[in-house]
């Protein structure tokens, strides 16, 4: 009896603190379909907002902007990042602890103090803000990032792997591509898909190194939240909402499905 | 293979990119504009302590409140099924992945005057409450914000109990309340400890969330230092004198909570 309660308790929690994180999220989405600019009143069900979202320029520029920029800087973060976690993984000790505390200072570091302190070097060797200091800022930032997911796989690897690729007559090159990297290619995918998505989500550290010409959409959206309404954003919000639950559905049921496989594989084996 | 070579760009990337960007907050800190050193800056620093105290509390309120919410919920999805809780943590992750602006503007929407919770409040003829630009809009924003970051450590270290550590404890005659304070607390410690820093750091340092629903009374660090480097006040000797504070000051508090956590081992802490 005590039993049944609890866990009637324990559903009722749960249920209660997804309300807390779905509740606002739902409220937005509903009045992106309404037809007044009210915030609480409902007159009416319309799509205009999403018809005049697409006629933004500004938010389509930025969208533009956001996407260009978190390519560039997170295909050149892996790149950077994935030779250095080789290099620092041959690194002696000491010089091992130096390096990797100073790649955890701008993981550990409040976002504003990375912002502003980028933002000081610019000032400093007089860059004009803009592409160039966004991308240079978005590399920075992200580049942590891969060496802490690639940093893992290649202590995992089997060392003599490599050598074993050397004596077979590898060139040290060849080598490299056929035995380190699928090696540690998960983590590099992983690094790579942390480095994108921190990229398009950033605003903080945006915010301090972005110029007037290039702005990227999580600004566009704090000039637009600045305007007190503006149904445009709840639309937005709506379509990223849905673009996100539908790329982690996918990602879920792959992750589904290889589990299920590998069940199948081991009950397989044991029935045998 | 064996040579570190080929971490060379990094290296030189690092020195410009990190060391020596915060080389220069530290500089800005103690010079004035003139480029002469002062530390004229950090004792102005001094005259927003209110700031710095309301900004310290806040951060410390949102992050217990995060513990308190996320602490049985993480328990409560460590003893599901496998595919429950690979749904559930998705669920916990989705809202993450939308920008804390748009999270923070459906707070807004909720909160103000004619919002919607005051609609619903005015039905059974309450209100309206006066909501938004108060400190409390901008606790709850926080914890809105900064949940998942405490549910999810919680949540994988919580994995790793098992449950015939429990039975065990209760076998051996320990009350429920026991049990929770012997066994499940301290094996938890360390996931506590990585959610703790997790919501306290970015919420000490936020300056939008507080802007959004603190109105212009509810000033954070974050603000201050924006203020300094993009607002009227332009003065970025004073703004890096406050950045060092608070870098100072989560440094400070990161080191009483490593106290709590007996694990060395930091490696892929954050991630």
């Amino acid at each position: 009896m005590t039993n049944k309660k609890s866990k009637w308790c324990s559903n009722l929690y749960t249920f209660l603190v997804y309300l807390f994180l779905y509740a606002p999220i739902f409220v937005l989405i509903a009045f992106s379909f309404n037809k007044s600019k009210s915030r609480s009143v409902w007159t009416g069900f319309t799509f205009d907002w999403y018809k005049s979202l697409f006629h933004n320029e500004l938010i389509i520029n930025s969208l533009i902007n956001t996407l260009i920029i978190a390519a560039v800087a997170s295909v050149a973060a892996t790149v950077l990042g994935t030779a250095a976690a080789i290099g620092i993984n041959n690194m002696n000790k000491w010089l091992k602890g130096v390096v990797m505390n100073v790649t955890y200072l701008p993981v550990i570091n409040p976002e504003i103090v990375t912002g502003v302190s980028l933002m000081l070097l610019f000032i400093f060797f007089r860059i004009e803000f803009g592409y160039t200091t966004l991308i240079l800022a978005h590399i920075s930032f992200s580049v942590p990032y891969v060496i802490l997911n690639v940093m893992p796989k290649l202590r995992q690897m089997d060392k003599f792997v490599y050598e074993a690729a050397l004596d077979l007559g590898c060139n040290p090159f060849k080598a490299f591509m056929k035995a380190v990297i699928p090696e540690i290619m998960p983590g590099i995918i992983s690094g790579f898909l942390m480095a994108f998505t921190y990229s398009i989500d950033d605003f903080v550290i945006s915010y301090f190194t972005s110029g007037p010409q290039a702005q990227t959409l999580p600004i566009a959206i704090y000039s637009m939240t600045r305007r007190k309404v503006s149904p445009e954003v709840n639309a937005l919000s709506t379509i990223i909402f849905i673009v996100v639950l539908a790329i982690l559905l996918l990602v879920n049921l792959k992750d589904a499905g290889k589990a299920k496989l590998n069940r199948k594989k081991i009950g397989g084996e044991a029935a045998r | 293979m064996k040579s570190r070579a080929v971490s060379l760009p990094y290296m030189l990337w690092m020195i410009i990119f990190t060391v020596i960007p915060l080389g220069l907050v530290a500089y800005f800190a103690f010079t004035t504009s003139d480029g002469e050193f002062t530390i004229a800056n950090i004792s102005q620093v001094g005259q927003y302590s209110g700031v710095l105290v309301h900004s310290v509390w806040l951060s410390i309120v949102a992050t217990v409140i995060c513990l308190v919410i996320a602490y049985p919920l993480a328990f409560i999805l460590s003893r599901k099924t496998e595919n429950v809780q690979r749904t559930m943590i998705m669920l916990v992750m989705l809202p993450m992945w939308m920008n804390f602006l748009l999270r923070t503007y459906a707070w807004m929407t909720l909160l103000e005057k004619n919002g919607v919770i005051n609609k619903i409040f005015g039905l059974f003829g309450l209100g309206p409450f006066n909501m938004i630009n108060t400190p409390g809009a901008v606790v709850l924003g926080m914890v809105y914000n900064y949940l998942p970051f405490m549910i999810l450590p919680l949540h994988s270290i919580m994995l790793k109990i098992d449950d015939k550590v429990i039975e065990a404890a209760q076998d051996l005659g320990a009350s429920p309340i026991k049990v929770f304070t012997k066994a499940v607390i301290p094996l938890s410690m360390p996931g506590i400890t990585t959610g703790v820093t997790m919501v306290f750091v970015p919420a000490i340092s936020t300056f939008i969330i507080s802007r959004m629903l603190g109105g212009g009374s509810n000033m954070m660090i974050g603000d201050l230092i924006e203020l300094q480097f993009l607002g009227n006040a332009y003065n970025p000797n004073l703004g890096s004198a406050i950045s060092l504070v608070l870098m100072v000051l989560i440094l400070l508090c990161m080191s009483v909570l490593n106290q709590f956590d007996a694990d060395d081992d930091r490696e892929g802490m954050i991630v």
